[in-house]
């Protein structure tokens, strides 16, 4: 079964721990947390569990069809939007218990004083393919 | 030579490899890389003797492997360079390798993997390419899954259950990317079929063949979803049915009942209905009482209750699904209908759309959505 592990910059529940924005770390910090999410990464792969990994730039905007001919048209990007995605990883695992449990394990990434960040990870399930037997 | 008569022979050569001394994970790798020559240079150049070519190369992978091995960590090689003389002996160990493949000690999705790579003589890019994982993440699963059976010896007997699960888990993942797993999982059952004498095993090939027979028509125009009470059953593919029904048969006929015998009878008995208003519900709610006792599970209770609604009315099928547990995926999609039928319209649209947002695959949820729209567009007047 595949899960989206969605990482948030912004929205969901309230940060359990304020670890400040990662410009605030020092670089050691800094490079504590990216080696941490590359051997995570690793791992996975190690584990045969490995799908997909994706960062976001912060920056987007919203574009939509204005009508036949027309160019289309852009809205944003917004300073304060409710919502912002920063990035995903895709695991393919044998249970939702694992996948929670690889969620946990990848939020509890370094941050200040090499402390774990606590951050909030949303796990979503992928819709798969209908199975051949259903009665 | 074609590909499927290619992949035949690697169950085979794999036993050959591990009877002159081979331990299987090495085995296994060197066929797989003899697999892939093979693959790569047959269409231009292929052997008189297929199985010999692909023992040679594989044994010779195989030392190659070994003696790098061995000079890494300063040994001596523990094979002998040269295969025995003489015929190699008739013994198949494929059956062995159904049983060490699927072992019980495996995660399932492990065990599918190694199967239809060692069993099955796919390419690790295939295997990855059907379950849609990066080639790098099934290699390492397949060899994860051969570190934790690394010692098993090939020549004990295995767990048939969870053998037969495994290839259910394969035929049920259907059509992955460029492999038709369906079709891999009944070659591979009818292969475990002539080695075994189980009707069990019998009873899930006969299962596999009743549900292919209907594949053309379970899907319409897009993909989209065409449950069975609606498909046109003149693109049901009588020969199957025939073949499906015929095997059934036999293995009925040795009365050792088992959850896959069970679950074809219930098949073979929606195959024998012309039309879906001739189907014997009666006796397909007999089926299900005999597959619930043997299996307890709260699917087939779901399942269950859906036949009584057929077999005697909507108000016995919702009272039959007092006992169900209500988290079951399909659980509102089963309830919607039967309030359909039962005539409470406005319930069963909102049934429905709950059903829709439960769904776990993108054609059930299309098809669920349109439910709802068409019970809504009923309603108004």
């Amino acid at each position: 079964m595949k899960y989206l592990l969605l990482k948030h910059y912004r929205g969901g529940p309230a940060p359990a721990v304020d670890y400040g924005s990662m410009d605030q770390w020092t670089p050691e910090e800094v490079d504590a947390h990216v080696q941490f999410m590359r051997d995570f990464a690793a791992r996975l792969e190690e584990t045969g569990e490995f799908v997909d990994e994706q960062a976001l730039a912060p920056e987007g905007t919203f574009v939509r069809y204005d009508g036949e001919g027309r160019p289309p048209v852009t809205d944003g990007p917004f300073a304060e939007t409710k919502d912002l995605i920063a990035g995903w990883m895709v695991i393919d695992v044998e249970s939702w218990d694992r996948a929670l449990q690889l969620a946990a394990e990848l939020s509890a990434a370094p941050g200040p004083d090499g402390k774990p960040i606590h951050e909030w990870l949303e796990v979503r399930p992928f819709l798969t393919e209908p199975p051949t037997v259903t009665e | 030579m074609n590909e499927s008569l290619l992949r035949e022979l690697v169950p085979s050569v794999i036993g050959v490899l591990v009877r002159r001394g081979a331990d299987f994970a090495s085995a296994e790798d060197a066929v797989q890389e003899a697999l892939i020559r093979a693959l790569d240079t047959w269409p231009d150049d292929p052997p008189r003797d297929p199985k010999a070519w692909l023992v040679a190369v594989a044994w010779r992978k195989f030392l190659d492997a070994a003696r790098a091995e061995a000079s890494r960590r300063g040994r001596e090689l523990a094979v002998e360079a040269e295969p025995p003389a003489g015929p190699a002996p008739a013994t198949d160990d494929t059956l062995r390798l159904y049983f060490l493949c699927a072992h019980p000690t495996l995660p399932p999705t492990s065990a599918v993997a190694l199967t239809l790579r060692a069993v099955g003589g796919l390419t690790t890019r295939q295997i990855a390419s059907a379950y849609l994982v990066p080639e790098a993440t099934m290699a390492q699963r397949i060899s994860r899954a051969k570190r934790r059976i690394a010692g098993l010896p090939l020549d004990q007997p295995g767990d048939l259950g969870t053998v037969l699960r495994v290839l259910y888990l394969v035929f049920n993942e259907g059509y992955g990317g460029n492999v038709d797993l369906a079709a891999e999982a009944i070659r591979l059952t009818r292969q475990l079929v002539a080695l075994t004498d189980e009707p069990e095993v019998a009873g899930l090939l006969a299962l596999m063949l009743l549900h292919h027979a209907r594949r053309a028509s379970r899907t319409g125009s897009g993909g989209r979803l065409v449950p069975l009470g609606e498909q046109d059953r003149s693109r049901w593919d009588t020969g199957l049915i025939t073949e499906g029904v015929t095997i059934l048969q036999t293995a009925l006929a040795r009365d050792r009942l088992g959850e896959y015998q069970a679950q074809a009878a219930i098949a073979a008995l929606h195959a024998d209905a012309r039309s879906a208003s001739e189907t014997d519900w009666v006796q397909i709610v007999e089926w299900y009482d005999e597959l619930l006792l043997l299996t307890g599970s709260p699917v087939v209770r779901l399942n269950r209750a859906v036949a009584v609604g057929e077999a005697d009315g909507p108000q016995a099928g919702l009272a039959a699904l007092a006992d169900v547990n209500p988290d079951l995926p399909r659980y509102a999609a089963v309830t919607a209908y039967l309030h359909e039928r039962a005539g409470d319209l406005e319930h069963a649209a909102e049934l429905y759309a709950e059903a829709s947002r439960a769904a776990t695959s993108v054609p059930e949820r299309d098809h669920l959505t349109r439910e709802a729209a068409r019970v809504r567009q009923l309603l108004r007047p």
